[in-house]
């Protein structure tokens, strides 16, 4: 059954995600009632928190591949850009652009060594570096426009902020600017698992043997995943640092790492509106449940539950249960009357 | 037509000798290679896909040393291969499955179609996991002719189907050297399917080379029907 939400021949799909988006990143601030629940900023942050959750999502459902330091490359991305920005003054999108080849490159680092061994490695290494960056980032600090590598002004009145970019300043168009960079850098990673690389991958998933036989360098392919997925991840750490401008090492500690991982097996590892709902998952139940007064320490018993769900019921999580509801509607009235799975 | 030896080829997994000392030559069409379970035959095809590195012996096709061409670059030095379980990604289609062997060997895309045609499969656009299983190893065979083969592994091919299919795939493997001019080892426990098809055995037994030469005389020699009765009692008792 999950293997139908992996298909890559699903064009149509991929192009109502799109249309649908778009269409949420720029008309969500504008629509009544938004901010009920979650405020306007909290979405934003969401949308931002679905790209390291589509980093996870595609190195595991595409490749079987277990990575648990994203959120410490959010951190690598954030730093960069912070960095570059305070010494050179670029336009963000530059600015952006540099922190994701940046984060690349480290996220290949990691993998390099523990790629040669296996998967199980991968898990490891990738969660002792988790480890290594918050230790790292709570040491260093964030650069706020002081000198030196590390960019750190002393007293507090010495400190810069990032300005948000020129497109997004006030909260709702930088809603929409964070909404249109996530819908195009999902999209990009929509074509590319329906090109040759995404193919690579399905094969290198099904069997390494088989792969290598049609001669397959699986190394290196799952060098270029973890590249790819790096620096989507360093994205998600440039707009991160873009929203309030100064990043906060308190949020970048190594359990937030495992936190994410768990909610985008809930939301579904197979497509990438499961990211989405990783992202909301992560960034926007415990403010939810904090709004509503509950004991922020609940989430843990929330997600544990729906983790529990996720990998007994459907391997496909919420995502691929919303699209075996959506493809039921579609077809009201099936030919045989209800199919038998052996 | 090309022409494969094996010289003194040994592997070993720790205690186990699934080959030992073996020398095999081949030569031109479908060549068989046979034996009871366990005598070393997805081994040997391990050896020449780079998947089993021996301790001693060498491999040269057509004056190449193949042992020396990394396992991922074979497919483009002209090495295909099916596997006794199929490995068609469930995840692609039937098309994607082939253009991926195109891909990776330096093929032409245009010769999806033709390798596709040469197979016969219909609606190619449906998912491996929703083809059958013939229709899964027609996929195989159409991802072992795509480009320009020049040595081709067929690991039980015709395992899981029914003898109709057997018959049907029998034609196209039979059809491989002429269409497109590669060698072809076969491995099958269907002495009908092996007879028909191949020219030529080999036959191992614990890893060593019982007999080799033309088929029928080999398939009657004591050496090899006592090979197979060990089979029989096995199975039996
Ligand atoms: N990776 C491995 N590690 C240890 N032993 C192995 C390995 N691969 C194969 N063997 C052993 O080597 C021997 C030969 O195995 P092989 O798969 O080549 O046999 P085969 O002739 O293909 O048999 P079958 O007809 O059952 O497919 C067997 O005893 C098997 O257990
Ligand atoms: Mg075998």
């Amino acid at each position: 059954m999950s293997q139908v939400f992996l298909a890559r021949a699903d064009v149509r799909g991929a192009l109502v995600g799109l249309v649908l988006g778009l269409a949420l990143a720029l008309g969500l601030p504008a629509l009544p009632g938004v901010g009920a629940g979650l405020s306007l900023r909290t979405l934003t942050v969401c949308a931002i928190y679905a790209l390291a959750a589509a980093g996870v999502g595609v190195l595991y459902g595409r490749l079987g591949l277990v990575s648990i330091m994203q959120i410490g490359l959010v951190a690598v991305g954030g730093w960069v850009t912070l960095r570059i920005y305070h010494a050179t003054h670029l336009p963000f999108e530059v600015v952006m652009v540099l922190a994701a080849l940046v984060t690349a490159v480290v996220g290949v680092l990691v993998g390099l060594p523990a790629l040669r061994l296996s998967g199980l490695s991968l898990a490891i290494v990738t969660l002792m570096v988790a480890g290594a960056l918050e230790v790292l980032v709570t040491y260093a600090g964030f650069p706020n426009g002081g000198d030196g590598f590390l960019g750190r002004a002393s007293g507090g009145t010495l400190a810069a902020i990032m300005p948000r970019p020129a497109l997004g300043q006030s909260d709702d168009d930088f809603f929409r600017y964070v909404g249109v960079a996530v819908v195009v850098v999902l999209a990009l990673l929509r074509w590319l698992l329906m090109v040759r690389p995404g193919r690579t991958w399905a094969a290198i998933r099904q069997g390494e043997a088989g792969a290598v036989s049609l001669g397959v360098n699986t190394v290196a392919h799952r060098l270029f995943a973890l590249a790819v997925t790096s620096a989507v991840t360093g994205v998600a750490g440039a707009l991160l640092a873009a929203s309030s401008g100064i990043l906060d090492p308190a949020s970048f500690k190594a359990q937030q790492s495992v936190l994410l991982f768990a909610t985008v097996l809930i939301g579904g590892v197979f497509s990438l509106l499961g990211a989405v709902i990783g992202g909301l998952l992560f960034y926007g139940l415990p403010q939810l449940l904090s709004t509503v007064g509950v004991d922020g320490n609940l989430v843990f018993v929330v997600l544990g539950l729906g983790l529990v769900q996720a990998i007994t019921t459907t391997q496909a999580g919420i995502a691929g249960q919303l699209g075996g509801l959506w493809r039921r509607l579609r077809q009201p009235r099936p030919r045989r009357p209800r199919e038998v799975t052996a | 037509m090309s022409r494969l030896t094996l010289s003194g080829i040994t592997v070993r997994y720790g205690g186990v000798t699934p080959l030992d000392d073996v020398s095999l030559a081949f030569e031109s069409g479908v060549c068989g290679v046979i034996g009871p379970n366990g005598a070393g035959k997805t081994t040997t095809f391990n050896v020449l896909s780079g998947f089993a590195l021996p301790v001693a012996g060498s491999v040269d096709l057509d004056g190449d040393d193949l042992l020396a061409v990394p396992a991922h670059r074979r497919a483009r030095w002209g090495l295909r291969r099916s596997f006794q379980q199929e490995q068609v990604v469930r995840t692609l289609t039937a098309r994607e499955n082939v253009l991926l062997a195109a891909e990776h060997s330096g093929s032409p895309a245009a010769d999806v179609d033709r390798a596709l045609d040469y197979v016969g499969l219909d609606r190619p656009h449906r998912l491996g996991a929703e083809l059958t299983m013939f229709e899964r190893r027609l996929v195989d065979i159409a991802s072992c002719v795509v480009g320009a083969p020049r040595l081709v592994l067929l690991d039980e091919p015709a395992a899981g189907l029914d003898p109709a299919e057997s018959e049907q795939l029998l034609g196209l493997i039979t059809r491989i050297p002429e269409e497109v001019g590669a060698l072809v080892l076969l491995v099958d426990h269907d002495m009908d399917l092996v007879r028909a098809a191949c020219g030529t055995v080999a036959v191992l037994d614990f890893g060593r080379r019982i007999a080799a030469g033309p088929t029928l005389q080999v398939l009657g020699s004591p050496e090899v029907r006592k090979a197979y009765l060990g089979i029989d009692e096995e199975v039996t008792a």
